[in-house]
């Protein structure tokens, strides 16, 4: 790899040799390095930007450092060991990955989910949205200066981690999900801690926002900066909040909805839940941070009609299709339990999908997280390709900063939330 | 035009497909044309170029075929069919929702061996379609359509990086995710999990280079 020069003459910027002479021999041009182990970076992003005094006159993403070739391991891994690795894409909202992995997967075999597993992979979905949004407002207030809110929201954010320990047996890393079902039920206790959260949550926001929007400060550096129009946004292929803050209407909730945003959920005809879509004109930074946290509000509510109801009945397809691993109780006390499980757990046996592909996506936190997989009948994927909302919604980058202030470089990473593991897989 | 306009309010409120959850919604499926290989975009497409486009569903399992219908482009065809999909009031595709690459040197009757595939949505009427463009070794190039859409300009860059198909008229293709001293594309088939001994080849670098 070619080293990066500081001579006066130029510099290789991600391969590309910028020459400040070039530019108009202005003497007071500059490059400065933001990252890639700056903490406003969050993870490791390095920006190259060239500026004028404190305004950026460039900027040139260089992106890889967190590279670790997820997608090709999800060639040597099963389907049900590969959610593992999709814990660790968005790791601010590990369970919205497992759902978006396992519901491709399942659109390719063809697997009906019961309806007491849509409603809890529906509220882990939630939970986790409610997650990663309460971290992307958190730290951006940070970023700015505001301490405060940062802490307030995190302690409701470590409330949604005990949530989702006690149900999958991780703090961080839930890996939840199962082909065509859970990791396992649900304790019975389990929908009690989340009403408690739902009483509280609220209370929190409020205390938030009442610090946050009536900040003259806060205000000041985020209206008008990094703006966005709904055009620009489609164009960019802006999905998430990102889009919705610039006017652009497209949730997959409610445009190709999954699980129980779907008419019909259960199959006696229970109707989808019942939520709306913040939308915003403002396209700026403020518009994002406004509209995350307005669904922050409907996630509650989501939560809040699905928990009082969770149908009764397994979490896993019926034991005849042979996808999900049998009772222990059965394994050890059945002798078609244990072929089953046997059956499964066998490195030359396991499932049988179909040969084909499949594109399963979600309206994850931050727009459209979508797994393109390719089956060859194997019990890996042949393919899979993450469509990761973070690396196609930081396309853009540079287009926004241009002209801003260099201050303005963490109001504008903070509102797109990137997630470097993701953007970089 | 009116009766495109007609058309286009039957697939916002029509009747969900058999499936419901799929990609297409609220699709109304001719009962002439078989599930999973119509779209209202193969009508346009068929009125404009004069052919057929046959289009299939990517996958049939156990439930039928699924409701993701996926169209064979040829690369010298592809610019002009990519813009007509995005500009025509029947089709509308304005979001470039996921550009990628699969090789299939060892998929069952692969026949070509990258098949870069596009995800295209549309944000109005809401629907989707996925486009397939064919290239082979020793050269594989696809015209570029980041004229289209900005968005794919990382994507192919992306593909170019892992795959090595080359995006003609891409303003600025230079590997994203790895370096550009990498030598080989790593999510060809053919380039093994394990790595080809890259790291054994890295230089250290000590207190005394930083």
């Amino acid at each position: 790899m070619t080293a990066n020069t500081n001579q006066a003459s130029g510099q290789v910027i991600g391969g590309h040799r910028y020459s400040l002479e070039q530019d108009g021999s202005r003497a007071d041009r500059w490059i400065l390095n933001f990252g890639p182990q700056h903490p406003a970076t969050h993870t490791t992003l390095r920006l190259v930007l060239i500026l004028d005094g404190e305004r950026i006159v460039d900027c040139v993403p260089d992106i890889g450092y967190l590279h670790s070739g997820f997608e090709k391991m999800a060639e040597v891994h099963d389907i049900n060991q590969y959610v593992t690795v999709t814990d660790r894409m968005n790791y601010l909202s590990p369970a919205m990955n497992n759902l978006a992995w396992h519901g491709a997967w399942e659109k390719l075999f063809g697997i009906e989910l019961t309806p007491r597993c849509k409603v809890i992979r529906t509220i882990v979905g939630e939970l986790a949205r409610i997650q990663d949004h309460l971290v992307c407002v958190g730290a951006a207030a940070l970023d700015l200066g505001a301490y405060t809110p940062f802490l307030y929201l995190f302690e409701d954010r470590e409330i949604i981690y005990d949530l989702l320990e006690e149900i999958s047996g991780a703090r961080y890393m839930n890996s939840y999900t199962r082909l065509g079902g859970l990791l396992r039920d649900i304790n019975p206790e389990w929908p009690d801690h989340v009403r408690a959260f739902l009483r509280r949550a609220p209370g929190t926001l409020s205390d938030s926002e009442a610090l946050l929007l009536r900040n003259r400060i806060f205000i000041e550096r985020l209206r008008g900066i990094g703006y966005i129009s709904a055009q620009d946004a489609i164009d960019w292929s802006i999905t998430g909040p990102a889009a919705r803050a610039s006017g652009v209407l497209r949730d997959l909730r409610k445009d190709e909805p999954y699980l129980c945003f779907e008419e019909n959920w259960d199959g006696r005809g229970a109707g989808p839940v019942d939520f709306k879509v913040p939308v915003s004109d403002m396209g700026d930074c403020y518009g994002r941070f406004v509209v995350r946290l307005e669904e922050i509000r409907q996630s509650l509510h989501i939560i809040e009609q699905l928990v009082e109801n969770i149908p009764p009945g397994p979490v896993n397809s019926p034991a005849d299709e042979k996808i999900n691993l049998p009772d222990k109780a059965e394994v050890w006390g059945s002798i078609e339990g244990l072929i089953h499980h046997f059956e499964l757990v066998m490195w030359n046996r396991g499932w049988q999908p179909p040969i084909g592909e499949a594109y399963g996506a979600v309206e994850s936190p931050n727009g459209e997280l979508g797994f393109y997989v390719v089956s060859s009948g194997g019990r890996t994927a042949y393919r899979a390709r993450l469509r990761p909302p973070s690396l196609i919604n930081y396309q853009c980058f540079a287009d926004l900063i241009r002209g801003h202030q260099i201050s303005d470089v963490v109001a504008v990473l903070g509102s797109l939330n990137i997630i470097a593991a993701e953007l970089d897989r | 035009m009116a009766q495109d306009a007609n058309s286009i309010r039957d697939i916002r409120v029509g009747v969900p497909g058999p499936l419901g959850s799929g990609g297409v919604r609220g699709i109304v499926v001719p009962a002439d044309r078989p599930y999973g290989s119509w779209h209202p975009a193969i009508q346009a497409l068929e009125d404009r170029f004069g052919r057929t486009f046959d289009p299939f569903p990517l996958v049939v399992n156990k439930r039928g075929p699924c409701d993701q219908v996926c169209i064979k482009v040829a690369p010298d065809q592809l610019l002009e069919v990519m813009r007509f999909l995005k500009d025509d009031l029947r089709c509308r595709f304005d979001l470039l929702a996921d550009l990628t690459c699969v090789d299939y040197l060892y998929f069952p009757n692969g026949a070509d061996r990258y098949g870069v595939t596009y995800t295209l949505a549309s944000t109005r009427l809401r629907h989707r379609l996925w486009v397939k463009c064919f290239v082979n070794d020793p050269e594989p190039a696809v015209p570029s359509v980041t004229s289209i859409w900005r968005g794919a300009n990382w994507q192919e860059r992306e593909v170019w990086d892992m795959f090595g198909v080359r995006f003609e008229g891409h303003p600025d293709l230079r590997r994203i995710l790895l370096w550009e001293g990498f030598g080989s594309h790593p999510l060809r088939k053919d380039y093994p999990p394990q790595g080809l001994g890259e790291r054994a080849s890295y230089e250290i670098l000590g207190p005394e280079s930083a």
